[in-house]
């Protein structure tokens, strides 16, 4: 049988497979339905400072082979999920997590990373930055290395978990800003987040979502990840967590030949709750056709 | 898998009949495992081949063999449904949503159903009627080519002695019934003890407005949805009582705690 163990920054996964953030909130929703203890772990709801409702609704709306969402980072703020997400997560997960954490200024997001460390639960802080920063115009963090390695650095500072940067794909070189946030201290890299789109519903004449654009997910944006994380790989020294896309077992291994050392699975959950099972299911039998022996000998594996 | 699956959600159902029974609406009955179906007004997300979100549709009835569905085709996924055929099989997430809540109805209950929120209402009003309540059905289409199940509220009656139950229709453009909305049908209904709507959003700010606290009803909403149970946060509302999800804590919201 395959060994499909693999490792982020010393914490042993039994599986490469997370559910990514935004789509399995703290696991409630899918805890009836399966065993979520047969993950290797999962990265919960995006976290802010305030609770927040999120964007106007319609925040959802179709593509071919995927998805937009606008939900704009719902949630019940920090003191919540500090208070009572964690304590009920813990009677139903029973392994590492990864603490979500989002901000719109390099202080929210201090505030946020300094409490979050203090669970012992959460093992790895993935810092989300294709947030907005409201006191640059609302320009993304993740859109500039200077910023990514400013929120990077502010993190470290008030850390002693591994820090993993969650990049946006919406910029001219990735690899400049996972090097900013390597150099500036950062653990690990955790890409692609959602890449900006919109729809347009041709009844009405008007964008689909009330916001107008959002988050396009799903698996028509798995090329783009492959290629993000196969330049990302080649670019830094740390590891990192690929998404984008992934559906199936075989998405799994073509993520981690590119570089990935761990895979989140997203979109997928929506359309199939059963998403994360089905692949860990398959993952030993893929390995043995691939003659795979060990999952961890195939990362970075495409670079020759 | 099998020592790690807790429950089935999405299950295999079996066409067993598709047919139009008003301009773009369709009545399509599916036979399969309805055990997840634990009230009226629960919903199905059906995945579609070529199409990668679920839809979600409400359940007009269903028994224990199988369920119907009412729907109309508003999209590409609808249109799709509507050209499916018999002994063709559709995944569905089962049971999704909370339903209405039959027991806190009072004794004379008030169905209001617009244009394809009527279907929901069929499976409700058969509930009601066998927990002995008396139900009055009070329906809006835009014109008298939407008109749909007129004739079958009017018939859940018949086999239930002692019993009885009104259908009143309203069409905006006065071809058939009542000549105006759902509203216009209201009069002599005071002794209503609460009621029960489901249809465009228009509908239930009237509704909410026209009761205007005096009557408590149950709302069924509707929002775009991402997941339909409960995992993506796509189709959440304000409410007094905290941010709330459709899909999940819903589709049917208390007139108290709903903010029109």
């Amino acid at each position: 049988m395959a060994d499909i163990s693999t490792e982020l920054s010393g914490i042993r996964l039994d599986n490469p497979i997370i559910p990514a953030s935004g789509t399995f909130g703290f696991g409630a929703e899918f805890s009836h339905l399966y065993d979520i203890n047969i993950l290797g772990s999962f990265s919960f709801k995006g976290t802010t400072k305030e609770p927040r409702f999120g964007n106007p609704t319609p925040r959802i709306a179709e593509c071919r082979e995927g998805m937009i969402n606008s939900v704009g980072l719902a949630n019940p703020g920090i003191d919540k999920v500090i208070s009572e997400e964690l304590p009920a997560l813990r009677k139903i997960f029973h392994k590492p997590i990864i603490a979500n954490i989002s901000g719109f200024s390099v202080d929210e997001y201090k505030y946020c990373c300094e409490r979050i460390n203090k669970e012992d639960q959460v093992e790895i802080i993935e810092v989300n930055i294709s947030c907005p920063n409201v006191h640059a115009g609302g320009m993304a963090f993740g859109t500039s290395p200077e910023a990514a390695a400013e929120v990077t650095a502010a993190v470290k500072s008030v850390t002693d978990k591994p820090v993993y940067m969650k990049l946006s794909p919406n910029v001219t070189s990735i690899t400049d800003i996972a090097k900013a946030c390597e150099a500036a201290g950062a653990d690990g890299i955790s890409l692609i987040n959602t890449l900006l789109g919109m729809r347009i519903d041709i009844r009405r004449g008007r964008p689909v979502i009330a916001n107008k654009m959002g988050g396009f997910s799903g698996p028509a944006i798995f090329p783009v990840a492959v290629r993000m994380i196969y330049q990302v790989y080649d670019a830094v020294n740390i590891p990192i967590i690929g998404m984008g896309g992934v559906s199936t077992a075989e998405d799994v291994i073509e993520m981690m030949m590119a570089g990935a050392s761990a895979v989140q699975v997203g979109a997928q959950n929506l359309v199939d709750p059963y998403a994360c099972p089905k692949i860990i299911e398959r993952l030993p039998i893929l390995c043995k056709e691939l003659k795979i022996e060990k999952i961890t000998d195939i990362i970075g594996k495409a670079h020759g | 898998m099998d020592n790690i699956i807790k429950k089935e959600l999405d299950q295999e159902l079996t066409i067993v009949s598709n047919e139009q029974i008003a301009d773009k609406v369709f009545k399509m009955r599916l036979k399969g495992d309805t055990s997840l179906l634990t009230a009226p007004g629960q919903f199905i997300n059906i995945k579609l081949t070529g199409f990668y979100l679920r839809r979600p549709i409400s359940v007009s009835d269903y028994d224990s063999e199988g369920l119907t569905i009412i729907y109309k085709v508003v999209g590409q996924g609808t249109d799709l449904l509507s050209t499916m055929k018999a002994g063709e099989k559709l995944m569905c997430l089962m049971g999704l949503g909370n339903g209405f809540d039959t027991a806190s109805c009072g004794t004379h209950v008030l169905l209001v159903g617009g244009g394809v929120g009527t279907p929901p209402m069929y499976g409700l009003a058969k509930e009601l009627l066998k927990q002995g309540k008396k139900v009055t059905v009070v329906l809006g289409f835009n014109s008298v080519l939407d008109v749909f199940y007129d004739h079958e509220f009017r018939a859940l009656a018949e086999e239930i002695p002692d019993n009885s139950i009104e259908v009143r229709v309203a069409t905006v453009d006065g071809s058939f019934g009542t000549k105006g909305f759902v509203t216009d049908c209201l009069t002599g209904l005071d002794d209503i003890t609460d009621y029960c709507a489901c249809g465009p959003m228009p509908m239930l700010k009237a509704l909410y407005r026209y009761y205007d606290q005096k009557k408590t009803g149950q709302l069924s909403f509707e929002e775009r949805m991402g997941c339909g149970f409960g995992a993506c946060v796509g189709c959440s509302i304000s409410t007094n009582s905290g941010f709330k999800k459709v899909c999940k804590d819903g589709p049917v919201f208390s007139s108290d705690d709903v903010i029109l």
